[in-house]
């Protein structure tokens, strides 16, 4: 059931993220090139996805809990520290490079277009680099304390 | 550079399912949609049940385009004005900055901001402008 759910979801996930123009990096890059060639559409899709996100959200979590069952995993810190905004920053040079975001590109995956499989590579290079760096300063931090 | 046609209402129509896969995810299996979290969680599984339904929302996500192409017979256009060597460094600065960052478009500027998380809305305006810097910097500065 889970299982099923989750595949539906991201599913309609992958099918709006088609629609919209995140896929495509031409579209992604002109939205942020408001010197050049500007195209705001993408203006659309955040609008169209916060909204329904919002008034969704104050829906589903004024209930008791999920629907099959468990606790509304919500993220609780609140700090704005380095490795949030620093990373978020990072993120956004490599936005502005590829064209390509995670969620831009995993649905991109389906087309089988190989610019898209040599960006999802990188990208996971990225993570686990990032993970082992992680893992690394994790390690360090409880050594010392 | 390639120019892109303005497309409004198709934007606004994909941005409207994919706020719904985040409030549906939310509502059935209580996470937040971020495909920063989906692909991190699927690289490092924490467990069958948490592995499990990232795959499965990682399978449905790559399965998007082909249910465009069974519904109007063609793939959702792409077109990629950036060399090899900038997918590469680009994607690479990406898996670094969404893991740091811990979130991407989808989870901070989607799901944090519809929560008000102070949190999301600082990462979401940070890479808003550093997006928007580079973009100027690769295009007109340095014209790749």
């Amino acid at each position: 059931m889970r299982i099923l759910v989750s595949y539906i979801i991201g599913l309609i996930f992958g099918i709006g993220i088609s629609i919209s123009g995140m896929a495509n990096p031409a579209k992604v890059l002109n939205f942020f090139d408001i010197a050049g060639s500007w195209d705001p559409s993408l203006a659309f899709v955040m609008g169209g996805a916060l909204v329904t996100t919002f008034i969704g959200y104050r829906f589903v979590l004024k209930g008791s809990g999920p629907l099959i069952g468990g606790v509304f995993h919500l993220p609780t810190r609140r700090e704005l520290d380095l490795p949030l905004l620093g990373g978020a920053a990072v993120f956004g040079v490599g936005w502005g490079i590829a064209g390509f975001c995670p969620g831009g590109a995993l649905p991109a995956l389906g087309t089988g277009r190989s610019e898209v499989l040599i960006f999802v590579v990188a990208l996971i290079g990225g993570i686990l680099c990032a993970k082992l760096l992680q893992a690394t300063t994790d390690r360090r931090k409880t050594a010392t304390t | 550079m390639i120019e892109t046609a303005f497309t409004p209402f198709q934007s606004l129509g994909g941005g409207v399912l994919i706020g719904l896969s985040a409030v549906l995810l939310m509502a059935t299996l209580g996470r937040i949609m971020g495909a920063t979290g989906v692909l991190a969680g699927v690289l490092h599984p924490n467990g069958w049940s948490d592995w499990s339904w990232r795959t499965a929302t990682l399978l449905g996500m790559v399965s998007g385009p082909l249910a465009i192409y069974l519904l109007s017979g063609g793939m959702p256009e792409i077109s990629v004005p950036v060399s090899t060597p900038m997918l590469l460094v680009g994607g690479f600065l990406v898996g670094i900055g969404v893991t740091f960052g811990a979130g991407c478009t989808s989870g901070h500027g989607v799901c944090g901001m519809a929560r008000l998380s102070p949190r999301s809305i600082a990462a979401t305006l940070t890479f808003m402008l550093t997006t928007v810097i580079t973009v100027y910097l690769v295009r007109h500065v340095f014209g790749a």
